[in-house]
């Protein structure tokens, strides 16, 4: 059974260290603050200038002054530091933070990532996601395997890049890739999952390196 | 006190500065911290041709949104667009130019047009669109592109807090671009939720130096908007 959008952020959480300063994306990568091990003491930034980001607000306790990157409402913590978007920046593409957590449209078998545009369509923008894996030392992809069918863990990106050769570890529904020198390792299967349903959804070649 | 910097209104403020064809940076991100009482009086000066930056287009109808809906706005320079269904058709159609910038790129586009350097180099955007045509330059090892400083006729900023002298302080995550901007511009302006006296501020706290502000307006009620209201449910009552 391939992991649900909160079983891959769990997984994901297993890349969390204590003392870890992290970004994490809009989407399934957001999930990954309800998975932070108990005892470990974990800072989460949002590049639109603070860290230390809190919880959602209470029902009636929004405040339109403080919210994330994805423009929702959150709360601060004692351990709370605002800041302007040129300073947040400072410390992402300066190499403060250490782990960056984003999804992803399609990677590649040498970690290049396409997270921001599709050809034809109308294109939002960039936002903080070019810098954020120019930046951070750590970036883990969260997705779903496919879509609509089509693989999007592939050999060369056919979307416009956000970054090249900047992805270290992929986790989808159905598996974790590691993105080794040279080339894809598989180091975990969701359950009941086999490689061969792997290989059926993947473009991209990849060693079995079981841990 | 001095109260050369003051002014009554936002149209005042702005009355000898806006026309045509300028560049005007406007602070906020989505549309928290945005000066919206100082876009409202651009949009009623009627003003067009302008080239806006900031790192949203505002959202449908509100804050710069506005101005994509009178047709003001000839080119935006921002880091991501969003929904805004105006904007969107206007982009669609090539009658609105835009240029993306990563986020970061902008920000610190911005805080070195203010800073007085004209160029930088940077990591973000390397192996994307984004370098082209753009210098590239190895660094111990590693390639870099060049990104250019970026400086605005005009900046409107919002503040939470200002004094007489133009000292500025903001609130949470409603500083955002606002204080690289009131750097970077020929002019800027700033809209402030109270105003106090030179001294009312500890000047430990002065996220915003007065010399960056030129104008200052205030603003008696801020229709703060909120993008994505998001919540957690109380529990129903326990009994004590």
């Amino acid at each position: 059974m391939p992991w649900t959008r909160d079983q891959m952020a769990a997984r994901a959480a297993q890349e969390l260290r204590d003392g870890y300063y992290v970004n994490l994306g809009i989407g399934i990568p957001t999930l990954v603050a309800n998975h932070v091990p108990a005892g470990m003491s974990i800072q989460l930034q949002s590049e639109n200038g603070m860290l230390g980001m809190g919880p959602f607000p209470w029902e009636g306790e929004e405040d339109a002054d403080l919210i994330n990157a994805g423009k929702q409402t959150i709360t601060t913590l004692p351990t709370t530091s605002f800041f302007d978007s040129a300073a947040s920046f400072g410390m992402i593409r300066g190499g403060h933070i250490q782990l960056s957590m984003l999804g992803a449209l399609q990677v590649s078998e040498k970690g290049d990532l396409a997270n921001w545009a599709v050809p034809g369509k109308m294109v939002k923008g960039i936002g903080g996601a070019m810098d954020l894996v120019a930046g951070v030392g750590r970036v883990v992809v969260i997705m779903e395997h496919t879509a609509k069918g089509e693989a999007k863990i592939v050999r060369e990106c056919s979307l416009p890049l956000t970054g090249a050769g900047v992805v270290n570890l992929i986790v989808t529904d159905l598996c974790v890739f590691e993105v080794r020198p040279e080339g894809l390792a598989l180091v975990d299967l969701a359950p009941d999952t086999t490689l061969d349903d792997v290989r059926d959804n993947t473009e991209a070649d990849f060693v079995v390196a079981l841990q | 006190m001095s109260v050369r910097k003051i002014y009554s209104t936002a149209a005042l403020a702005l009355a000898d500065v806006l026309h045509d064809d300028m560049t005007i940076m406007s602070g906020g991100f989505g549309l928290c911290g945005i000066p919206s009482v100082l876009i409202d009086a651009v949009l009623a000066s009627g003003v067009r041709g302008l080239t806006i930056i900031s790192n949203n287009p505002g959202a449908e109808g509100l804050g710069l949104g506005k101005l994509f809906n009178t047709r003001q706005v000839h080119k935006l320079i921002c880091s991501y667009a969003g929904e805004n269904a105006q904007f969107a058709r206007q982009y669609m159609a090539g009658e609105v130019e835009v240029e993306f910038n990563p986020q970061g790129t902008l920000a610190e586009r911005i805080r070195a047009g203010g800073a007085g350097i004209p160029a930088f180099y940077t990591r973000t955007g390397v192996g994307t669109v984004i370098a082209e045509g753009k210098p590239l330059a190895e660094f111990d090892g590693k390639t870099y592109l060049m990104e250019r400083g970026l400086r605005a006729d005009l900046a409107l900023v919002h503040a939470w807090k200002g004094d007489t002298e133009g000292n500025l302080v903001y609130r949470m995550t409603a500083r955002n671009f606002n204080p690289m901007m009131a750097s970077a511009a020929a002019l800027t302006v700033a809209e402030v939720e109270s105003l106090v006296e030179p001294g009312q501020i500890d000047p430990d706290h002065i996220i915003t130096p007065g010399i960056f502000v030129d104008r200052i307006v205030v603003v008696d009620k801020v229709d703060k908007r909120i993008e994505q209201r998001t919540v957690r449910r109380r529990a129903a009552p326990v009994e004590e």
